[in-house]
């Protein structure tokens, strides 16, 4: 695999100052109703910047997941609220906030979440028909994307004509493709092999890190913490620390 | 997004032709049973239509269609003819009588008497003679499904094929001698016995003797003439019914509508088809939406609006259903073509197509709001869950 070393994407590295991408304030979310009740979330602070490679780790049911959805906006907090690039989803309506999405935010799942029908190109390609971009645009604009996550020769192959890996790199050309400003990922490597998921993580850190876009990510596969530039680190619904490197963390 | 819509229908090849085939079954047998229906309904009226000379018919005031004889006195022609606006007025007869074939078998037929002047009301289509020649002595003109079915005569070799009958051949009608001088078709009705055609005379003649033997008195209206305007005089006049050739034929329809089991067979039928097709199409179709509610769910987080997958829904709804129609139809008319010569009915005017276009339409809102329901309540947050 190769990646082209001019970054391809809109990223202007010289004018970085950390901007805030995402501020949480005081986000508290529980599941079900009366004796059923699960508090996922007790009063969650926490800011993500541009620029940055923000990871969220903790043991399994600690709420990450959970966390993620409401700064993409696709889960609504119970308490508190997100303000994503200064804007804030408690004053938007259900279809401002899926606008909004479609416009700010990339998706990477575990399982990549392509459509089996559609090709690597044509599923690279939605994101920019979800915007009304027009068919033959977007195909063509998701082909360069595809050649930039080192998929240029497998345009038109369907998802299950792909390995695991590839099929991950085609949900990070799509995650991308619109150039989105946040982008959330939850396990993406966890389906892959430890090799793959090195490979994956690079490509993310090189392809989709940005300064004026943050990346979040969601994993409890130590093996990729290095690739983290913070790491915040959850336990019971809570944020319990969050480590500006790495390194802080494995003190 | 219309694009990924139809993509993701199609892709699912099983799925996809197991919507289209169901929709194009249900499609076909409601087609198929409406026509069928038709068909039957045009049969009950099949005499009318086979006496279109005439522009109206009148008869007792309590007939209710056209197999349902009531007799009437022989002076209500001559009170018809008084009528201002009628060019001709002529006696037709209709009656069921026994006759006697030649090997000493006795077998019902419809008896039709035609005027003797005008022979006004004749058989449809002559195979063999011609109508004129009813004029000759004894002479009667026999259908030919008839004389080749229930007048026919066993052949003299045991176990061979019977022997129509044919020009020249004689039978008894209650006792009164009747050669037979031409062979006709005509439509097929409801009533299965054979039909022979004679004089007005002479098939009173066959008949029993009584006061009232008139069965109807066929009318043309003078060129320029209301039909329908004349035949509320001529009921007013005569104190008779007077209905159009198409108000006859509506009566028929009616009559059997009301009276008869077939148009509730036929109505279950249909709904049978409809039902069948509802739980197949909209099934298999709410079942795809349900293998897709991951996609649509990333779709959605993603930044689809309700609105577009509404749209793609439809959309997907859309191309199934005419899919199905259209080979539906196209079945149930290559169908129509197939038995176009045997016995069963079919008629297919274009009012069918509507109908099942109608209901294949609302199959197919049908599976499509079941699927919207789901899919508009879908939690983009689903997308996470592995
Ligand atoms: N839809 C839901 N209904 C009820 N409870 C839920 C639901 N989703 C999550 N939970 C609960 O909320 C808590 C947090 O779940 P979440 O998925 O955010 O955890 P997580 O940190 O992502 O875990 P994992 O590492 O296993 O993915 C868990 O206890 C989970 O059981
Ligand atoms: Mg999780």
């Amino acid at each position: 695999m190769t990646i082209q070393k001019d970054n391809p994407f809109p990223c202007d590295e010289e004018t970085s100052t950390k901007a805030v991408a995402v501020h949480c304030k005081g986000i508290t979310k529980a599941y079900g109703s009366g004796s059923e009740v699960v508090n996922a979330l007790n009063g969650i602070n926490l800011e993500v910047r541009t620029g940055e490679l923000t990871m969220l780790v903790g043991p399994s049911g600690c709420g990450k997941t959970t966390l993620i959805s409401i700064m993409a906006g696709i889960l609504d907090q119970d308490e508190g609220d997100c303000v994503l690039f200064g804007k804030s989803f408690k004053s938007m309506s259900d279809l401002e906030k899926t606008r909004y999405r479609g416009a700010q935010v990339g998706f990477v799942f575990q399982s990549f979440n392509l459509i089996p029908t559609l090709t690597a190109a044509e599923n690279v390609a939605v994101p920019l028909l979800i915007r009304k971009i027009d068919r033959k645009t977007a195909v063509e604009k998701a082909g360069e994307t595809l050649k930039n996550v080192g998929l240029g020769d497998r345009l038109n192959a369907l998802p299950a004509q792909l390995s695991g890996g590839q099929q991950q790199r085609v949900a990070i050309a799509r995650a991308l493709v619109h150039d989105p400003r946040l982008i959330v990922c939850d396990e993406p490597t966890s389906a892959l092999d430890h090799e793959t998921g090195f490979r994956i993580m690079e490509l993310l850190q090189y392809a989709a890190l940005c300064a004026d876009r943050a990346l979040v990510i969601v994993t409890h596969d130590p093996r990729i913490f290095d690739f983290a530039d913070r790491i915040a680190k959850m336990d019971d619904g809570r944020i319990v620390e969050v480590f500006d490197s790495p390194e802080d963390m494995k003190e | 997004m219309r694009f990924v819509a139809i993509k993701m229908l199609v892709g699912d090849r099983a799925k996809y032709l197991g919507i289209v085939m169901g929709l194009a079954f249900a499609s076909f047998l409601i087609t198929e049973q409406l026509a069928i229906f038709t068909g039957l309904m045009t049969r009950t009226f099949g005499f009318i239509t086979d006496t279109a000379i005439a522009d109206i018919w009148v008869m007792d005031p309590k007939v209710q269609f056209v197999d349902d004889i009531k007799p009437m006195q022989d002076m209500q022609l001559y009170r018809t003819r008084g009528v201002d606006g009628v060019e001709w007025a002529v006696p037709l007869y209709k009656g069921l009588l026994k006759a006697k074939l030649e090997n000493g078998n006795y077998q019902t037929v419809i008896v039709i008497g035609l005027d003797d002047a005008t022979l006004i009301g004749s058989p449809p289509v002559m195979l063999k003679g011609q109508a004129a020649d009813l004029r000759r002595s004894e002479a009667v003109i026999v259908d030919t499904v008839g004389a080749a079915g229930k007048l026919s005569k066993p052949s003299p070799v045991p176990g061979q094929k019977r022997i129509p009958l044919a020009i020249g051949d004689t039978l008894e009608i209650n006792d009164n001698r009747a050669s037979v001088a031409g062979i006709c078709k005509v439509s097929r009705t409801f009533q299965s016995q054979p039909v022979i055609y004679t004089t007005y005379s002479r098939a009173t003649t066959f008949a029993p003797k009584e006061r009232k033997l008139l069965s109807f008195v066929l009318v043309k209206a003078k060129p320029g003439e209301d039909v329908k305007a004349l035949a509320s005089r001529i009921k007013a006049v005569t104190g008779l019914a007077a209905y159009t050739r198409d108000e006859f034929k509506e009566l028929t329809i009616r009559y059997y509508m009301k009276y008869t089991g077939i148009p509730i067979n036929f109505g279950m039928a249909v709904l049978l088809g409809f039902i069948v097709g509802t739980a197949i199409a909209g099934q298999t179709f709410y079942s795809f939406t349900l293998e897709n509610l991951r996609h649509f769910g990333t779709l959605k987080a993603m930044g689809t609006t309700n609105k577009t997958l509404l749209g793609m829904i439809v959309l997907q709804a859309l191309m199934v259903g005419s899919i199905g129609y259209g080979i539906g139809v196209g079945a149930a008319t290559a169908f129509g073509k197939l038995v176009k010569d045997t016995e069963l009915a079919f008629r297919l005017p274009w009012q069918l197509l509507v109908i099942t276009a109608v209901a294949i339409s609302l199959i197919c809102v049908f599976a499509a709001l079941l699927s919207i329901r789901k899919v508009m309540k879908l939690e983009p947050a689903i997308v996470f869950k592995t």
